[in-house]
């Protein structure tokens, strides 16, 4: 898939459909990161864009879907919560966001960080100061759990009883 | 005919305030927190999450505490409330294979590749009282392999097995086929795959539990073998209607369970394998394994087996599975039915008068 | 790092309700009080504005009835319009299908052309809250018209005038009582106010 450098800010307007993979990361990313960790970003940023809500945070429920045998016919196993967000930032970006559980400040840092990473000029800082430690933290908590599930793995041995 | 009855009001707000303060207990006692109940009362969190039908670990433990630890009430609280929110997407189907997994045990395969690995189970313990838990302070910390693979495959035991071709295959539906959703429209019968895997995950654990120990004790028997249980983290991954692209939203904790059945064959199947599958919110390993003993059991007739034992009656299984169902209709018992009643009352009255009359003619005629 | 890819035709959407939560509650009881009183004129007054060609009534009840599980059908005046359907996508997140027997709700524009109905849903008689709900947008409502409207709601009988629609539209009205239980329901819409009609509304004259 080729790139396409936009010449001017005006026609970086995201589009509804736009099948864009970085974004995809980035959103499921920051969907991920603690709210703690956002915030702190947030309010260490040199500059921060006015913004206004095009959807205020909403929250509302995803209904989770599996398949039989873990790879078989669908059905539905319930459902979990979900809260949304849409922001316009001053500049005319609009940033988006869902993000499991009923946090509103949680979706709306997300659509922030949606609407400055699709900045071009802003990506890099970002990526440096948020991206990369949101991925550092959520593999560091993964390396743990693998760890503590390795210690209890059984390590059988066959003992031979009697003569052969 | 119907009367209402008033006059209760005042009973009913003081009878509140009573249960409020019986909640509370002892005021000597620091009241307990939703941070507390959600790391320490873990396994309550995720049954009531489980039957309760939404994942969310703060509203599971906030409905435990106001439920006073009973997690019927609080599944009922849980149900309530997800009444009251929008549905905004479909998830796409959780990979439950490529699960970051923290329990992973075969009952049926010793050296299975990823190993086995117990996590954090109650298999091994004794069952003693910990008298030691009687006082605060228990700092234990886990073991960490500092070798362990974070990215190593775990394949499906069902995988292995299907390489001699001797286990059922299960394979994904039509994309485009709707899927039932018993929150949007009623159960019907015949009740597909998806409709009764749905019913059973919202089901009654204890339910569940004894309909699966019946069909081990020979009423409906399918000679189970535990092929996999797998407990960790998943991805849910959502194509919002207003983003046009996948994007995941957050991680959820699942326990799934592969039965796999001894099956002698049939006209027109060989013998092989068949399998029943369980799927829970958070741990659950009883749970997952009760329901993949059912579906199993509730697969009979699919399967050219006679139907003989509750367990694989899909009617009696799906229509008494869902706990808050079964304790709104017994507990409903506890409503006014004076009027109902009075007419019994002078129904039983009559049939003893007629009784005795017919019992003196008799007598007058001997 | 890729840059943005662009959609031409996308634009940052028209804002909705101020308060999604209270608009949406207050339009569903102005189109509950509408639907049980039918050929009654109620005003919905909860948007500012509307993207064309879609009446404010039209966008109101879709952003508060109209979600993702509810497909959604527009017929081509609506349709080839892209702001009104980002507008209708981004609010309601619904599904926009090009079958009409699919769809829950339909929105008609162009109300002349439309002389039948036999192309949306009537539900089933098992279901019949399955079919599809028909926002048709007409010119001019009157309470006081030539139509003599009976039925289910209305005590007597109530008077209606409508203009902008052909009279075959009339007679697929009543093609659509005798589907009873099944059948359509259609909302009517000019600018701020709609009017009802149940499968159930007999309209004669």
């Amino acid at each position: 898939m080729s790139s396409v450098k936009s010449p001017c800010s005006q026609q970086q307007q995201p589009g509804f459909f736009d099948q864009n993979k970085d974004r995809q990361a980035w959103m499921g990313l920051l969907a991920r990161a603690s709210k703690t960790t956002l915030e702190q970003v947030w309010q260490d940023l040199s500059e921060r864009p006015e913004y206004g809500m095009l959807r205020a945070p909403e929250t509302g429920m995803v209904m989770v879907r599996a398949r039989a045998g873990g790879e078989g016919g669908r059905f539905n196993l319930g459902e979990m919560t979900v809260t949304r967000c849409v922001v316009r930032t001053a500049d005319g970006r609009m940033g988006q966001s869902y993000v499991a559980g009923r946090d509103h400040r949680h979706a709306e840092l997300v659509a922030l960080f949606d609407a400055l990473l699709q900045n071009p000029e802003r990506r890099d800082q970002l990526n440096r100061d948020l991206l990369e430690p949101v991925r550092a933290a959520i593999e560091e908590k993964r390396t743990q759990n693998t760890r503590k599930a390795a210690a209890t793995k059984v390590d059988f041995f066959t003992m031979v009883r009697g003569e052969d | 005919m119907y009367v209402a009855v008033k006059g209760g009001e005042k009973a009913i707000e003081n009878a509140h305030r009573l249960l409020a303060e019986e909640r509370r207990g002892d005021r000597q006692v620091p009241e307990l927190t939703i941070a507390q109940i959600k790391s320490q009362m873990t396994l309550a969190v995720d049954r009531v999450m489980t039957e309760g039908s939404l994942y969310d670990r703060d509203l599971a433990a906030l409905a435990i505490k106001q439920a006073r630890g009973d997690l019927m009430e609080a599944i009922f609280l849980l149900r309530a409330f997800r009444t009251t929110l929008p549905r905004f997407a479909m998830s796409e189907p959780i990979d439950t294979t490529n699960m970051k997994a923290r329990r992973r045990i075969s009952s049926t395969y010793k050296d299975l590749p990823g190993g086995q690995m117990l996590g954090p189970t109650f298999d091994y313990t004794h069952r003693l009282l910990d008298f030691s838990l009687m006082d605060d302070g228990n700092e234990t910390q886990a073991e960490q392999d500092q070798n362990a693979d974070p990215d190593a495959d775990l394949p499906r035991v069902t995988t292995i097995l299907n390489h001699e071709g001797l286990i059922e295959q299960e394979r994904p539906d039509d994309e485009d086929a709707p899927v039932v959703d018993l929150t949007r429209e009623p159960l019907d019968f015949p009740a597909g795959r998806d409709a009764r895997l749905q019913n059973l995950a919202r089901g009654d654990e204890g339910f569940l539990l004894s309909m699966g120990y019946s069909t081990q004790r020979g009423y409906g028997i399918t000679h189970p073998f535990a092929g996999e249980i797998r407990m960790g983290e998943v991805e849910v991954e959502i194509v919002p209607e207003d983003l046009g692209f996948p994007v995941v939203i957050g991680e959820i904790t699942v326990t799934e369970c592969e039965m796999i059945n001894q099956f002698k064959g049939s006209a027109t199947q060989p013998p092989q394998f068949t399998r029943g599958y369980g799927l829970t919110f958070g741990h659950g390993e009883r749970k997952a394994m009760a329901m993949a003993l059912v579906d199993r059991a509730m697969r009979a007739k699919e399967l050219g087996e006679e139907v003989v034992a509750p367990a694989q009656d899909e009617e009696f299984v799906l229509y008494h599975s869902d706990n808050v169902e079964a304790s709104g209709f017994v507990q409903h018992l506890k409503l006014p039915h004076y009027v109902d009643f009075q007419g019994e009352l002078e129904m039983v009255r009559n049939l003893r008068k007629e009784q005795i009359e017919q019992q003196q003619m008799l007598k007058a005629g001997e | 790092m890729e840059t943005v890819h662009m959609d031409p035709s996308s634009v940052i959407p028209m804002t909705g309700f101020d308060d999604p939560v209270q608009g949406s509650q207050r339009v569903f009881r102005q189109v509950l009080d509408a639907m049980s009183h039918p050929g009654k004129i109620v005003r919905i007054q909860d948007l500012d504005d509307a993207p064309q060609p879609l009446n404010k009534s039209t966008a109101a009840i879709c952003l508060s009835l109209v979600d993702f599980e509810t497909p959604l059908w527009a017929d081509s005046e609506i349709a080839s319009n892209g702001e009104a359907m980002n507008y209708l996508r981004f609010h309601c997140g619904c599904p926009v299908t090009q079958d009409p027997m699919e769809a829950r709700t339909a929105l008609i524009s162009d109300a002349a052309a439309l002389t039948g109905f036999s192309r949306f849903s009537p539900g089933t008689d098992e279901r019949p809250e399955m079919s599809t709900t028909l926002i048709v947008q007409v010119n001019a409502l009157t309470q006081d018209g030539g139509l003599t409207l009976s039925g289910p709601g209305i005590e007597t009988t109530r008077t209606l005038g409508v203009d902008g629609v052909s009279s075959a539209f009339w007679d697929a009205v009543r093609a659509n009582n005798a589907l009873f239980p099944r059948g359509v329901d259609l909302i009517l819409s000019v600018d701020e106010h709609i009017v009802c009609l149940p499968r159930t509304t007999q309209v004669e004259g």
